[in-house]
Parts: C-alpha cells; structure tokens; sequence
C-alpha cells in the first residue's frame, strides 16, 4: 500500500509538471491551431537561464531564497522574450500558409534552438542546484513525498488557478477566447489578434519556465536534450485532456503522470517512454478530442 | 535606401537580441571547477549579425510580398527546371554531363569520397521516398525513419542468423517496410495532418525504444557489427573495391527509384496523391479513396526507406539503434523541404547539398543539425516551393489541332 | 415517372442544433430540379448528407441508377456515393490548385479507371492505354465546357467563372447520373451566368444527366427549372413548378419576412 501511495505521488509531480508545460501547447494550438514542436525547447532554455543565473549568484554569494527567487524571475522572463521573438520570426510569417508549412516551421525551430544551446553551452549533463526549500514539518514524510515535490504540485495548482483567472475574468483572457472562436471575427471587433497571439506565447513560455526550474531543481540534472522529450508527453497530456482546454491540460498531465509512475513501478522501467508514446499513438487514434474535448465536424 | 527608421528598428532588432541570448551566449558556468566563463565576444557578435540580418531579412520579405502579388497578377517566371525543359539541348548535355561525373567519380577520388557519396547517395534515396508521402501525398511523416531502421535491422538479422545476402535482403526489406507502412498506416492515415505528424513520431520512438531495450531480439544499444557486404558472384574484394561496388549499387537504386517515383507521380495513382494533398474533401467527393490512397503513398514511402535500410546496414557493416533517432528523420525532411516537395530534382539537389556540405567543408560540420533547423525555418517563410519546385506534366491528346506546347516527361 | 434520388424524411441534427428536418425530396430522370432558401437553410448541409459527408441522423436516400433496382446510400462514404454516379460541386470552389485544368478533370476519372502501382511503375501496355483514354476523355469534356483553351493553366490562375465551370467539368468526368450543383452562379457576371444556363440545359439534353441545383440567382433558378423545392429553417416549405412557387405565400414570407401589413 506504501509503495502504491508513493507511486500515485510520483505520478502526482510528474503530472504536475506536464500540465505546466502541456498548457503553453494547448493555449497556443487552441489559438493559432499549430502544434508548437519549439515548446519543449523553451522549457529547457528556462531551466537553463535558471542554472546559469542560480550559478553566478551562488558565486556572489547571494542566499539560497533570493538565488530561488531571482533565477525563477529570470527564467521565466528569457523563456518568455524567446517565445515571443519565435512566434515573430518562424510562425507569424506563415499565418496564411497551410498548416504543414507551419508545423514544419516549428520543427526546424525545434532542432535549431537544441543545437543552438548546445552549441553555445556544452552536451554534458550539467547538476542543477537544489534551489528548493526543505520543510522541517514535511521530515517524517520524506520517504513517501518530499519538500521539493509538495512544492512542485502547489506551484502548478496556483500558476492553474491564475490561469483560469487569466482567461475566465480579464479583458486580455476574453480576447483570447474570441480569438481561439474565430479570428477574423475577432478581428473584424476590435480584437488585436497579433498582441493576443504574442501574449499567448508569453504566457505559455512563462508557464514552461516555472516547470523547467521545478524539474530541473527536482532531478538535479538538465542537457539540452530534455525538452525534446518532455515536449512530447506534454503534448501528450495536452491531446489527453482535450487539446485547447485548460483544465483539459491539467487532467491529461496527471493522467499521464499517474500511467508512467504505475507503469513503470509495476511493469519495467525500461520502457519507460514507450509507456508515454504508446498512450499518445491511442489517444490520438481512438480518441482525439480528449478526454474533455468535444468532437468538432469538419466544415465543408 | 537606407533610412534612418530602418537603421533605428535594426538597432533595436540587434539590441534585442543581445539581450535574448545572453544568457545563453555569453555566460558559461563550468560546475565541477565552479568558475564561470564570461565570453562578451559573443556578445558583439550576435549584436553586429541581427543588426546586419536584421536588414536581409526585411529585404527578403519585402521581396516575397511582391512576389505574392505578382503571382496574384500572373505575371509568375515559369521554374527553373521547366526553363531547362523547354531547351531540350541544354538539358541533355546537362544530363550528359552528370552521367559521365557519376561514372568516373569513384577512380578520381579516394575511398573516403566514394563513402561520403555513398552516404549521400542513401539519402538521396530516402529523401525520394520520403517525398512521395510528403511532397506528394502531403502526409508529414516525422517516424519515416522507423522503416529505414526495419530495412537495415531485417537485412542485419537475417544475415546474422540465416546468413542471407545482400541480394535477398534488398527486396524482402523494402517488402518488410511496405508491411510496417501498412500496418502503422491503417489506423493513423484518418488522422489529420498535424495529428498525423506527432503520431508518426510516437511511432518511430517506440520503434526505436524497442531495439534499444529488447536485447534478445536486437542486441540493445550495442547494435549488430559484422553484416556482409553486398556480393558479387561470390568474388572476394577488397575494401576499395567493395566501397566503389557499393557506390554504383546506390547509382543503379538511384536510377530506379528516380525511374520509379516519376513514372509515379505522372500516373493515375500519383496524380491522386497530389490531388489529396491539396484538398482532401473534394478528393472524396470525386471517387477517390481516401485512406487507401493515402496507405499505398505512406507504404511506397516506407518501401523505399526499407530499402535503404539495407544499402545502410551493408555499406557500414554495423548497426545499432543511435542510427535511428529523431533527428535522422528530421535530416530526410529537411532534405526534401529544402530541394522542393514534390521534386525529383530538388530532393536529388537537397540532399547533395545537405550531406556533402558538412563533410567537406569541415567548419560547418560541428553546425550541422542547427543549420538543418535553420533552413527548415527559413525555407518555410521564404520560398515554400523549395530550391526547385515541381512541374506539372503536359500531356498530349487527340483533337488539339497543333501541338501541346512544351510536350513531354514531367519534372 | 419513376425517381432517380428519392430523399425520404431525412433529420440530420448537430448536437442539439436541428440543420435538416424531416426532408422529402425526389429528382425524376431527365429533369431539372432547383433547392431554394434563404440563407442557412440547410441547402448544403442537405448535399453533404446525400452526398456521404455527413452521415444523416435519420431517413432514407434512395438511388435508382439508370437500368437498376432502387438502392439505399445512407452512410456510404463520398467516393462510394460518387462510384454510384451522384457527383457534385462546391459552393465554395474547391478545385485543385496546384494542378492543371486538364488534370482536375482526370482526377474524375479516378473512379473509372483501374491502373494501379504496379501498371504505373512498369508502365504497362494497360495502363498506358488507359491513360490516353482518359486525357482524350478529359480534354473532350473541356472542350464541351468550352475550357479547353485553359487545358495547361494551373487551376488557380483562372478567372473565378472558369473555375466555376472547371468544377462541373471535374464532376461530369466521374459520368453521374445526377449532378449536384452548389450556388454554380455564384459569383458569376450577368454573361457568364446566361452561358451557364445554356450550359446546365446542354448538360441534361446532350449527355441525359439530371441535375439538382442550390441556387439564388431567382432568374437562373426560374428560367432552368423544371421543378423547384423551398427551404427555410432545415424544412421543406413548398415545392411545384416556378410559377407555383413564384405565387406560393410561404415562400414570399420566407424570402421577405413576416408581411408587415398581417
């Protein structure tokens, strides 16, 4: 029974940090229709500007609150000022053409920023400093969930719930909405598509960030390969939910989290990405709206 | 002109830049030794380069804008290779001309040249069966490279266990890979195009993770070593002998499969392809199949791929599934995006240029992949079409009193 | 005189959005029919259900094909439906773009043809055989629709009424025993829409293909006519020969509203 409520926690991180970066897919697809292959890259810049950053003030020797704080303020706003300026450059060039020309936009974007931070960086594993805070009440549970993991699903539920905020009640999320509706329409009331495109990317960078710093404080370890990964079960857990929907993101995450964390608890750990693919190939035949998603009929 | 507001927005370009990359560019921390290496000369770098680009690339827009309304006034330059077409002189000495480069290239350059060829040469070959389901089809297909790794792992299998040869197994690996095409085609082929893409994908990683985990069946990581050459009668060659064999085997492929694809895409079967790729819904309406269309482009595409699976397991003798990745298929889709989807000579072209030019000019090599991003970018917003686009075939009929103009073969 | 298409009560419903409402309708061979309404009517949506796009929620479609039995074709896909000899146009033109006027129309002889990857690989005897009789096959068809001056062109670079023609070409091409016209004279000039009268009048006397037609332009639709069907709000509101239909009330309440005097 231990051993289940460890895995079902496992799986509860693990989701966590799919949804964060799932949401920056479902946001933008919901928005431009476009799978955004370059999200995964940006969660990896964030974790590295975090490093980079979390590394230099180390040095100074600032505090380790401070060092947290400021490396997550940094990666996030670079994660951020990168999807923007790639929205700008490989997507919004492409806004009439058909949609494979996009998606394959975003691929090669994709493969350039993993080179590009590798090659400005280093292939190696880099270590990742243990930002995160130890709670002394949290100590008797430590082997079944840690500090840094309690952390990891509270952050994701609040930047969730900002988010819903975000799009629910302000001006900025309605624009979005009617946007993701019809954009012309959108257009044609005012709406300035172009600013709620960029802040889509914004905002969904940002949230890739929070998630990079998270799992990279967590595990210890980033390269410049994990976003490649990590993007595509994000994007799985996006399909999941319902692509487009947010809490859809959410539920996919954890869905997702919870089948890799039993799977490869009680089945092999070998296998472990198979488990994701292999949930993502089903989704999509089976079932690709989602598990919130609705059904749309193709116009004619 | 220049202007000053050009000059303004260029400093501006170039100063945003600055500040995106710096992290990234300038500082670099070296955790075991913790000291950490400010290079600022990146820094003026990246700041006089996106100053500099940034001018090219409003030019070029500028330029593809007019292009779009000249288009739109039908004023359009027909295409290069129908230029060339048209000069039925010009293009047989050009054909001429290739042919006797080809013939002569292994005994004027070392075995190593002929092994770089060689390479390119399978890529060629990839890049043409993979344009068969994106450039004709417009199926993305981003696990293409699963059937290349069934191609290579059947030839290396079956040569390990049952000793075949290198002639038995070229067939049954593009049979083999047409039978994954079908069986991975039948329940993604009804997906749509972006779905489709990231579905093939999963499909070519768990491919992949199979053959790096399931050690019984495929040696794991660690791969097969020792698959026999291609022979030749049984006659016993040396390594340089064997290397040129290999090099006009992949010739005699190319041939082929350039013989094959452009008796294909003027047929009936091709011409549904195209007709897919540009609006599928009046497709249907018109009689035409849908998904088994779609499943004889994807399992063509896979035959070809399979194919050169084994070409690659016998050329290198060793195979293993780091041979496999991700970004192998994404190399083939640049290769096809670059020399133009749909165009025989533009993926001839794109490939060239894609392999060889690493090789030889070894500054490059270390910026291999990046550049493969880059132009899949750039390619995409700037000329769509490719370096070569793809010609429409004239065809000749009954009761058009003169002359088709232009009649003839295809692209 | 016995239907070719007989539509029996067909519901078709999106969600809880009722599109088509207990439908009748029937074309009778050698004639020309006419479905009209106001906009939003369910005049396309009632083609993508014969047509095998959407899969009616109830009724039946019935086809008799010329020398045979009355079939079903409910929930057949759309080149099934078009294998049967039902071939249609869009409203929104949807020719292929990127390939020539000559081509488009020898995509409609797919489903006549039987070449496959082998015949086309090895270019055998058959195959080259069947490939001249479908390009003389197809220019002929050009040369009937008056396009053939366009043989060559991309489809894209023609002037919006020749393409609107290009798709009647494209559908005749799969030899129905009915077409189905969108809106054909949309968008059309004044001449183009007097020449596709006599096109659409030549169609059904030359080559004995009955024809149902969506239509707004009220001339067109009057002046070809042999019977027409009305539309609004997914029901069948009257049908009858024009001039019943010009002098029906329901009819001239749909197209103007509630009277104001009333």
């Amino acid at each position: 029974m231990e051993y289940f409520i460890e895995l079902f926690l496992g799986g509860l991180t693990r989701g966590s940090i799919y949804a964060l970066i799932a949401l920056g897919y479902t946001m933008v697809y919901g928005i431009i229709e476009l799978i955004n292959f370059a999200h995964g890259e940006i969660y990896m810049i964030g974790a590295f500007t975090a490093l980079i950053v979390a590394s230099v003030l180390t040095l100074l020797g600032f505090n380790e609150l401070s060092i947290l704080v400021i490396a997550s303020l940094c990666a996030v706003i670079w994660a951020a000022s990168y999807g923007f300026t790639i929205e700008k450059l490989a997507y919004k060039p492409l806004r009439k053409a058909p949609r494979l020309s996009a998606l394959i936009s975003a691929i090669g974007m994709s493969i350039f920023l993993q080179n590009y931070v590798l090659l400005a960086q280093t292939s190696d594993f880099l270590p990742f400093p243990a930002l995160m805070p130890e709670f002394g009440f949290l100590e008797p549970y430590a082997h079944i969930m840690s500090s840094a993991e309690v952390i990891i699903v509270l952050t994701t539920a609040l930047v969730m719930a900002a988010l819903t905020f975000l799009i629910k009640f302000t001006r900025l999320g309605k624009a979005m909405r009617a946007t993701a509706q019809d954009r012309d329409m959108a257009l044609l009331s005012g709406v300035n598509v172009n600013r709620v495109i960029s802040f889509t990317f914004i905002i969904g960078s940002a949230t890739a960030a929070i998630g990079g710093v998270l799992i990279a404080s967590h595990i210890g370890m980033i390269n410049f390969y994990i976003g490649f990964i990590a993007g595509i079960k994000a994007f799985t857990a996006a399909v999941l939910g319902g692509i487009g929907s947010v809490p859809g993101a959410v539920l996919g995450g954890m869905v997702l989290g919870w089948t890799e964390s039993f799977a490869t608890g009680y089945v092999s750990s070998d296998y472990e990405d198979v488990f994701a693919f292999t949930l993502l190939v089903l989704i999509l035949i089976f079932r690709p709206e989602g598990i919130l998603g609705r059904s749309t009929t193709q116009k004619v | 002109m220049i202007t000053f507001a050009e000059i303004k927005r260029s400093v501006l370009v170039s100063l945003w830049f600055m500040f995106l990359t710096f992290p990234i560019m300038v500082v670099r921390v070296n955790p075991i030794e913790e000291v950490i290496e400010w290079r600022w000369r990146n820094l003026i770098i990246i700041g006089v380069g996106s100053f500099a680009i940034s001018f090219v690339w409003r030019y070029m827009m500028e330029r593809k804008e007019a292009g779009l309304k000249r288009k739109e006034a039908g004023g359009e330059k027909p295409p290069l290779v129908k230029r060339i077409m048209d000069r039925p002189r010009l293009s047989r000495s050009i054909v001429g001309l290739v042919v006797a480069f080809v013939c002569v290239f292994p005994f004027l350059f070392s075995t190593y040249q002929v092994t770089i060829m060689s390479t390119a040469l399978i890529y060629v070959m990839l890049g043409l069966g993979l344009n068969i389901v994106i450039g004709l089809a417009g199926l993305l297909d981003l696990g293409y490279v699963a059937f290349y790794a069934v191609g290579a792992y059947s030839y290396a299998l079956l040569n390990f266990h049952f000793g075949v040869g290198f002639w038995i197994a070229l067939p049954l690996g593009g049979l083999l890979g047409a039978l994954f095409g079908i069986l991975l085609g039948f329940p993604v082929l009804r997906l749509r195009g972006d779905y489709l893409a990231i579905v093939t994908l999963g499909f070519g990683e768990i491919i992949r993770l199979i053959l790096e985990n399931w050690n019984d069946f495929s040696f794991g990581p660690s791969g097969i070593a020792g698959i026999s050459r291609p022979g030749f009668f049984g006659i016993d060659m040396s390594l340089n002998t064997a290397t040129t064999y290999v090099y006009f085997v992949l010739i005699g492929l190319v041939i082929l499969t350039v013989f094959f694809v452009n008796r294909l895409q003027n047929s009936r079967i091709g011409r549904a392809w195209i007709a897919l790729r540009e609006d599928e819904i009046a497709c249907q309406a018109m009689g035409i199949d849908k998904t088994r269309t779609k499943l004889t482009a994807f399992a063509l595409g896979a035959t070809w791929a399979g194919m050169a699976g084994v070409v690659f397991a016998a050329k290198t003798t060793f195979i293993n599934p780091a041979s496999f990745t991700f970004l192998e298929s994404a190399i083939i889709l640049s290769i096809v995006v670059l020399g133009g989807m749909g165009s025989i000579p533009g993926v001839i072209l794109g490939a060239l240029v894609l392999i060889l030019l690493p090789e030889y000019l070894r500054a490059f090599s270390d910026y291999r992949m990046i550049l493969f991003g880059g132009i899949l970018v750039l390619m995409m917003v700037f000329r769509p079409q490719g370096l070569i686009s793809g010609v429409r075939r004239v065809y000749q009929f009954k009761g058009n009193g003169e002359k088709a103009p232009n009649g003839g073969s295809g692209s | 005189m016995e239907p070719i298409l007989d539509v029996k009560s067909m519901t078709m419903d999106f969600g809880g959005l009722r599109a088509l409402d207990r439908l009748d309708l029937d074309v009778r061979k050698g004639e020309i029919a006419a479905l009209i309404g106001p906009n939003g009517a369910g005049k396309t949506t009632f083609f993508n259900c014969i047509t095998g796009l959407y899969s009616p929620t109830q009724g039946d479609i019935l086809i008799t094909r010329p020398g045979r039995d009355p079939e079903r074709i409910n929930g057949l896909k759309p080149n099934h439906v078009t294998e049967k000899g039902l071939a249609r146009t869009f409203q929104n033109i949807r020719l292929f773009q990127n390939m020539t006027v000559l081509e488009n129309v020898m995509i409609g002889r797919h489903c006549r043809t039987r070449t496959g990857v082998a015949g086309a690989m090895l270019r055998l005897k058959s195959a080259r055989d069947e490939e001249q009789t479908v390009v003389d096959h197809s220019y002929h068809i050009l040369e009937r629709i008056g396009l053939s001056r366009f043989v060559n062109e991309l489809a894209k670079n023609l002037p919006y009424g020749a393409q609107r023609r290009l798709e009647i070409a494209r559908a005749m091409a799969t030899d129905p025993f009915l077409l189905l016209l969108d809106e054909p004279a949309a968008g059309m000039n004044p001449q183009e829409t007097r020449a596709l009268d006599d096109l659409i009048k030549k169609i059904r006397d030359e080559e004995g293909i009955s024809i149902l037609l969506i239509e707004h332009d009220m001339k067109l639709v009057m002046s070809l006519s042999d019977r027409i069907f009305v539309m609004d709000y997914g029901r069948k509101i009257a049908q009858g020969s024009p001039d019943e239909i010009k002098n029906d009330p329901k009819v001239i309440k749909a197209y103007l509203g509630e009277d104001p005097d009333a």
